[in-house]
Order: C-alpha cells, then structure tokens, then sequence
C-alpha cells in the first residue's frame, strides 16, 4: 500500500550568518502492506512527522520515490491526495467553525457535491459520536472531542490510506483510550492507517507492524514482538538510592552473565541478562555482600524502549 | 470550471465566518468616516476648493483608495492565524486548486471592501458629493483591483514570514512610503517637483489620480485607462505569485 525507497529531505537552517543543512530524513525504504496500523515510533525530532508530510504530499522530497495506494508520489501528487487522508500533529479546526461546517467544507475539498457532502458530515458525526455538539463551535470541544472531529476530518472522503501524526498526544489517559478503538475501528473499516508516536506503549499495543525511526533513519522494522524477541535474554531492573548506584554498577558491571548495563535516572540499574532466573539470585548476593539497600528488584521482557536503547545507544524516555 | 467551483467554496466559506463576526463592519468603517468628518472640513480652505462638495471630490476618491490599499494589507494575519490552526495545511492535503484557496480569501477581501466603499459613499452624499453612477462604478472597480493585489500580495507574504510580528512591521514600512508617494490624502499637484517624480513610479498614484479623474465625471483622462491598467497587471501578478505561495510548502 506504501512503498518508499531512498525518501530524503533536509532542511537548511539559519542561524545567525550560518546557514545549516539538516539533514532529517536520510533515505527512508518503507512498505506497508494494505489493512494494518503502521507506526513510526521515535523521539521527537527523529524526522518521523517530516516523512509522514512527505508522504502527504505536503512538502517534496529531495531525493528517492515512493508508491502510495498505487500513485506516484512524485509523479502524481493530485492522485496520492485523492486516496489518501492526513491528520496533522497541531490540529487542523477552525475555532469559529463547527464540526459540522468543518466536516461539509472538508468533503466538499475532496470534490464532492453539496448533499453527499453533508450525508457524510451526518455519518461521520454519529460514526465518531459528536452528534450533540455538531453545531457548536470547534472552540467549545474538549481536547479529546476536538481530535475525534480532525479524525473524522481525515477520513470524510473515504481514503485507502490514513497518516495520523502522533494521534494521541495531549489527551488525557481516557480520551486516549477511546482514540486507540477508533484507529482500530479503521482498520475494521478496511483502511490503512500510518501513525506516529513516541509512545512506547501506543506503539506496542496499537500497532501491527513498527518501524523505529531515529537521526531521520529507520534502525529497526517490524512487529512489536518480532522486536522484542530480537533482544534475547531478560531485563533485570534493580531499584536503588541514587547514591549507591554507582558503586553497584562497578561490582555488577564485570559480571559474565550481565550482558549490558544501564543506569537509571532515578537510581538504580537495568541489566541485561541471558536468563533472569539465575541472574537474580547471583545479583543478590554481589549487593548484600556490599552492604547496598536494595530497594526493589523486578524482571521484565524486553520492551520496545529495550529495543530502542540497543538500537541506537539511547533510551526512548530520555530522548 | 473546477478552479471557479473551488473559490467559491472557499469563498462562502470566508464570507460566513466574516459576517458571523459583524464587528468588523463596524472597525472597517469607523476610521473611514472619522476621516470624512473630523479632517475633510479642512480641506475646503485647505485646497482653497470653492465649495466642499469640490473638496469632498478629490477627499473621498483617495479616501477609498487608502481603504483599499490598507484594508488588502491587513488581510495577512487572518491568513497567519489559520496557518498556526493547521486548517491551511488541511486544505493543501486535498486536490483543491491552490488558486481558489487564495482566490477565495481574496474575492472576500474584496466584497468586504465594497461593502465599505458603498457605505462611505453613501455618507459623502450627504455631503453634497455627486458623482456619475458609470464613473462610480468603474472606480469601484479600480478600488476592487487595488484590493486583489494587496490581499493578495499580503496572503503571500504571511505565507513566507508565518509570523504577525514580521508580517506588521514589514506592512507598515511597505505601506508608509506608498500612502504618501500617492498623493492619497493631499493630490500630489501641490507637491515640489522632485516629489511628483518620485510619485510617478508609485502605481497607487496613477490609481488615485484616475480614480480622481472617475469622480471628477472626467472619464476621458489619460489617468484612468492607464490607472486601471497599471493595477490590472499588479493584480494579476500578485494574483499569480501569491497563489505559488500556496502551493509551495507552507507549515
């Protein structure tokens, strides 16, 4: 459904006299089977939103091609408008407008006439239940019926591809929640839908398929299982007082059974291990025998975080 | 065909927001009259006119000609507040015609414009102003070209700068030297010569001396064929480059 290959874009920035070349998206191979929910995850900054405009025609690449939905994307770029949808990171409604106008004047930008224009208004409303506050104006919505409205928006002329950048940022925990059925409610509906996220746990319980995107690469492509699988082994997170944690780094850190080792934030280690089972006991008995408080000890399977930190050095959550 | 059914969506779609905020009739007339009472009875002495309907003559035309020029400019920071709510970007992912996107806006701009020239006319007859309705009509059209280019221009500019804190001042440097090189509030006939040759190379002169001419009921002079085809082309270039803007990559 997309297929990218060599996508670049750079950007030159001034600053003061020097003009800076930026180089955000380096040669991006994507494809996207039809029918999934494809996620980018990354820090922000990583140029996931700059290949999702480039795909949406919103800004052109410097380089490489790319097929989406069967068009062209430098070629065509009215076709790939037509079967595609965007939904913008910032939001995309007019304060003075209302959902209802938005969704007609939407539809009615895609080509279609005055009457199927507002039938799909009518159904996209219920669809998204923001029936009761159609004829109000955008300014009135909350934060979680707003986005539904710019879903809806997205959608109004029935696209075979949807790009959702960062969907879910800013909402509280419930409106995310209810976000997340309507993506799938998507998919149900037979539509791709290619997001964006710098969740972990969005990327992990949403998405079918996820390529990791970092400096304007992809370092890893798959399913979120697939990704967690290729990191062998156990993760052992060691809870600590900040001051102790480096000295029981430099007891644990020549371990033949600890893989890697990171330090966390708020005190304490992650390490990585072949087997937690073993690990534990033989970490036990290194920090008694040192006279270190230990706070707590858990172990867990890799996470996509896991996954990003032996990728590219760095863990998601710091970056 | 498609690029008039586009700009006249996005034209209804301008003109409902604008009247769901009457205000702005209001604010886009009160400076107007302000000038039509509070500064042109100075200017039958002042223009030693020999009644004030004469002066209200050459007042009003300029009058106009101001509005058009400054109420086009303006129009930029609207465009800058729909940029920064995304409802640009929004548009330029579908296959609307990026002409219509800018034309739309600038035919608003335009009507909204008449709408206040009507209403300062209508003022100035009371007055004691008169003016041919063909004359008139003609001027309105030069006053609704004037306000296709600057919209225009304007929308094109808030484009590339994407900031009200650029778009003023830059607006305020450009349109300063274009009020006064245009003889807008005094003609330029009282002007030393080296001003009135400076003049020659500002269009918004030859606009305000035929529009002038147009209210004068002299619609032979020279002034008014080459006023209009001076601004014609202005429109239509500003016209062309604004549109690109709109095409091009906007964030």
């Amino acid at each position: 459904m997309i297929q990218t290959r060599g996508l670049r874009k750079s950007f030159r920035s001034r600053a003061g006299r020097e003009v800076k070349t930026v180089d955000a998206v380096r040669g991006v191979d994507l494809d996207v089977p039809a029918g999934e929910i494809f996620g980018f995850l990354g820090p922000n900054g990583a140029g996931k939103t700059t290949t999702l405009r480039m795909l949406a025609t919103l800004i052109e690449p410097d380089g490489g091609q790319a097929t989406i939905a069967g068009a062209d994307l430098l070629k065509n770029p009215g076709e790939v408008r037509r079967r595609i949808g965007y939904v913008a990171q910032g939001g995309s409604t007019w304060d003075e407008s209302t959902g209802r106008e938005e969704l007609v004047l939407q539809a009615r930008m895609y080509g279609i006439g005055k009457a199927e224009a507002q039938r799909r208004a009518i159904r996209a409303l219920e669809a998204f239940q923001l029936t009761e506050f159609a004829d109000r104006k955008c300014k009135t919505y909350s934060g979680g019926q707003r986005r539904r409205v710019e879903i809806a928006l997205g959608i109004i002329h029935e696209p075979k591809i949807v790009f959702l950048d960062e969907p879910t940022t800013g909402l509280d925990p419930q409106s995310r929640a209810h976000m997340w059925d309507e993506i799938r409610r998507l998919r149900t509906d037979g539509m791709t839908v290619f997001i964006t996220t710098h969740y972990l746990d969005e990327a992990d319980a949403l998405c079918d398929r996820i390529a990791i995107m970092d400096h304007g690469e992809v370092v890893a492509e798959g399913t979120p299982t697939e990704l967690k699988r290729e990191i062998s082994g156990d993760v052992v997170q060691v809870g600590l007082d900040v001051s102790a944690t480096g000295e029981a780094e430099k007891l644990l850190d020549g371990e033949e059974y600890v893989n890697r080792l990171e330090l966390l934030d708020e005190g304490g280690l992650r390490l990585f291990v072949d087997e937690g089972a073993t690990a534990i006991p033989r970490i036990l008995r290194r920090v008694d025998a040192a006279g270190l408080d230990l706070k707590s000890i858990e172990l867990h399977r890799p996470s996509l975080d896991d996954v990003f930190l032996t990728k590219t050095g760095r863990s998601l959550r710091e970056s | 065909m498609k690029l008039a059914r586009d700009t006249w969506l996005i034209f209804q779609r301008q003109l409902k927001l604008l009247l769901r905020n009457p205000v702005w009739v209001f604010v886009g007339v009160f400076q107007p009259v302000m000038y039509l009472l509070l500064f042109a009875p100075l200017l039958k002495p002042a223009l030693n006119a020999p009644t004030q309907a004469e002066a209200y003559k050459i007042f009003v035309p300029g009058l106009l000609v101001l509005l058009a020029i400054f109420g086009g400019l303006f129009q930029g920071f609207g465009l800058i507040a729909e940029l920064r709510a995304g409802v640009i970007e929004r548009s330029r992912v579908t296959p609307i015609s990026r002409f219509a996107l800018l034309l739309g806006r600038s035919l608003r701009d335009v009507v909204s414009l008449m709408v206040q020239a009507v209403i300062i006319t209508l003022l100035a007859l009371l007055f004691d102003l008169r003016v041919f309705i063909g004359d008139l009509l003609l001027a309105y059209l030069m006053l609704a070209l004037i306000a296709l280019m600057t919209s225009a221009v304007s929308y094109g500019v808030a484009l590339k700068v994407k900031s009200e804190d650029a778009l003023a001042p830059l607006m305020n440097t450009v349109a300063q030297p274009v009020l006064l090189l245009s003889g807008i509030l005094l003609p330029l006939a009282f002007a030393p010569g080296w001003l009135q040759g400076v003049a020659k190379w500002n269009p918004f002169s030859w606009a305000v001396d035929g529009t002038r001419a147009l209210f004068n009921g002299d619609i032979g002079n020279d002034r008014v064929w080459q006023g209009l085809s001076i601004i014609t082309v202005l429109a239509a270039a500003g016209v062309y480059w604004a549109a690109r803007q709109f095409a091009r990559s906007v964030r």
